[in-house]
């Protein structure tokens, strides 16, 4: 059998995110990256679905700048047999429509039995890439999985999802997509032997033109949404410092907390 | 940029072996510290992302790496956040199951070694006794042989996981006359009948790690459990304590570090005479000098691996790093906890637990003054 694995490069939960004035993207300096926790659930389902079935071949597949071979090294660690970095620098300003696009491009062709993703990538939230993926290959989708058996024989898959009061277990032809959400299983760490391995293991690139697409399908110009703004709210406390007199300074207080404060 | 003695590799091994630290362990520091103890499951964890056999051999279930990869989960394990952890598992790592590779027979590396990378067994090293402490020779237990067995009688104390370990390699005398060379290696099993765990010690620090005071009385040990040669024991102990030494050195330094973090971090919140306390020069110097000590210790404790990755055995040199560095680190401790002030004397604190812990490293393992008793013989003195 044949998995894909969607991983995406983010930033580090714990990091406090910085974005310069007038600027669309956070400022990368000093940010730690990892892979998106929600993909971590996909990463390590794959492999135990090796575990149980034997014979599974696991591909790691992210977009991203060149620095998203890091996360791709790591799911080689872990135990993905190879992986592909799609990247160009065309990319850029891509929403998640053309990730999902590109995405499916370099899926294409590859006789995935399985194409697993996190339900969503912790950095913007959008929720989104993994389903498109499926419209883009004309496969079916369950999000939200919680558990997952593959029927090798029968070539089908069921999957529970835990929702909001109640379960559902789906049953689903293969191929097909599936999102991953937490309680999903419980992801190992890249151990030191697997690490020396991912050393030989194989990253495939391929760009825009290797995935054909066009120049208009790609970044800014081929996404369907567009930031406007971005900025990091801010939590600053604005001091204020009373000088003169108590006299003076006391019945100034008074209404300050009553009028600004507004907690008299 | 990283060490030169880290390679790529080395830097992924630390990201996996921090965020099991930060996952597994940390949250859970206090609970343990109060308990005296933390559960076996850990090592069960520790061991199945292989970190109990990092630069074991791949045929004994180890992960075949290179010294620094030791080095790395020493300095990793600080992140516990409580010193017994690291202890207890470096015990186990660099101490116990080292011998049993280097002198152990197929055999035994099966029953042991094997049990140990993957944790499910706990193992622990005995050599110090009531009348035998640096002084390793005085060891008194006494192993008798008696057909395919050996009796061991006496007892060992201040034996790290010696609560619950599921064998200890043994450090007894089966030659009466001879000082050095009587003494010989064995690894006796939880459960044989005369071997007693007498007492779980209290201690100042470390209180994550349990450490006992072991009892054999008329105990019968199989002769297939004599670790290495006959009255070789010494020669073999001696072999065991260089490695023990360099991995506790490479673990103080990384405990100093986060006592000096610790402090900066503080010192630099907290503000009296309207400045930060960590401003005043007569802290910040002292601040830059901990810095600069750490910094050296750091460099004797990677210079010193660099030398043992390749096979080298530099008695004077680990000497030095344990010294050294056990020393800077507590230093770095105590000044931290001063900066503190009366927070840092309240058990809520971080550095005071790193303070208890880091005093602990200055006895065990050998003392100072047996360092410098080591590096001044080597001195030709
Ligand atoms: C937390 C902890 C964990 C430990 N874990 C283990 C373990 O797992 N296994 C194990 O076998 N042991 C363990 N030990 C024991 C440890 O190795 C000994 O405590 C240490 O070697 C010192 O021996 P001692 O306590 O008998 O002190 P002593 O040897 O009695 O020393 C007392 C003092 O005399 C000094 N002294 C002794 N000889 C000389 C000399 N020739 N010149 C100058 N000064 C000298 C010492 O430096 C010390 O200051 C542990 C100890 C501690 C504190």
């Amino acid at each position: 059998m044949k998995v894909a694995v969607l991983v995406k490069h983010v930033p580090d939960t714990e990091t406090r995110i910085q974005v310069k004035p007038g600027d669309k993207k956070i400022n990368e300096e000093g940010v730690t990256y990892i892979i998106s926790p929600f993909d971590e659930f996909a990463m390590e389902e794959a492999l135990l679905l090796r575990e149980r079935l034997g014979d599974v071949q696991i591909t790691a597949v992210a977009l991203g700048p060149q620095k998203a071979t890091e996360a791709l090294r790591t799911c080689l660690a872990l135990g993905a047999d190879d992986a592909i970095l799609v990247s160009d620098p065309a990319f850029e300003g891509a929403d998640a429509y053309v990730t999902a696009k590109a995405l499916a491009a370099a899926l294409k062709g590859g006789n995935y039995d399985l194409i697993l993703a996190g339900k969503q990538a912790v950095d913007d939230d959008a929720a989104y890439v993994g389903t498109a993926v499926a419209e883009f290959l004309d496969l079916p989708v369950i999000n939200l999985v919680t558990k997952l058996e593959v029927n090798k024989a029968a070539g089908t898959a069921v999957a529970a999802r835990d929702l909001d009061g109640y379960s559902q277990v789906i049953e689903v032809k293969l191929p097909a997509v599936f999102t991953a959400q937490k309680g999903l299983n419980n992801p190992r760490l890249p151990a030191l032997m697997g690490i020396m391995k991912a050393k030989k293991k194989e990253i495939r690139t391929l760009n825009a033109q290797a995935l054909g697409l066009a120049p208009n399908e790609l970044g800014a110009e081929g996404a369907k949404v567009e930031v406007k703004e971005m900025f990091v709210p801010s939590k600053a406390r604005k001091n204020k410092v009373l000088t003169g007199a108590p006299a003076e300074t006391a019945p100034e207080l008074v209404k300050l907390l009553a009028e600004e404060a507004k907690v008299l | 940029m990283g060490h030169y003695i880290f390679s790529d590799e080395h830097e992924q091994l630390r990201k996996s072996v921090r965020r099991f630290v930060e996952r597994e362990l940390a949250p859970y520091a206090d609970q343990w510290e109060a308990a005296g103890g933390f559960p076996d499951e850990v090592f069960r964890k520790l061991g199945a992302q292989g970190f109990l056999g990092l630069r074991y051999p791949e045929e004994y279930g180890g992960q075949g790496g290179d010294y620094y990869t030791a080095i790395v989960l020493a300095e990793e394990l600080v992140g516990a956040k409580a010193g017994g952890v690291g202890t207890a598992v470096e015990v186990h790592t660099e101490m116990a199951t080292p011998p049993i590779l280097k002198f152990g027979t197929d055999d035994q590396k099966q029953r042991f070694l094997v049990p140990a990378i993957k944790g499910e067994k706990i193992s622990a090293l005995a050599i110090t006794e009531p009348e035998a402490g640096s002084d390793v020779a005085a060891i008194r237990t006494m192993a008798v042989r008696d057909g395919d067995e050996y009796v061991l009688n006496g007892s060992k104390r201040f034996i790290t996981n010696g609560c619950r370990a599921d064998f200890a390699v043994v450090v007894t005398r089966t030659a009466k006359e001879e000082h050095w060379a009587g003494l010989t290696l064995f690894i006796v099993e939880k459960g044989t009948p005369g071997f007693t765990v007498a007492k779980k010690l209290e201690k100042v620090g470390l209180h994550s790690s349990d450490t006992a005071e072991l009892v054999f009385e008329d105990c019968h040990v199989p002769a297939a459990n004599l670790l290495g040669q006959e009255n070789q024991g010494f020669y073999h102990i001696m072999w065991e304590l260089q490695g023990e030494r360099l991995i506790g050195a490479a673990g103080a330094v990384a405990a100093g570090q986060r006592a000096l973090d610790l402090a900066i971090e503080y010192g630099t919140q907290r503000r009296q005479f309207g400045r930060s306390v960590a401003k005043f020069q007569a802290n910040r110097h002292r601040l830059a000098e901990h810095a600069t000590a750490l910094e050296a210790a750091r460099q004797m404790v990677y210079a010193t691996a660099w030398r043992v990755q390749n096979g080298e055995y530099p008695v004077k040199e680990i000497s030095m790093a344990k010294v050294f560095s056990t020393r800077v680190a507590f230093e770095a401790a105590d000044f931290a906890l001063q900066l503190h002030g009366g927070s840092g004397y309240m058990m809520e604190s971080e550095i005071q637990r790193l303070w208890r812990d880091t005093r602990a490293s200055r006895i065990a393992a050998g003392t100072d003054e047996i360092m410098l008793e080591v590096i001044a013989k080597e001195l030709g003195l």
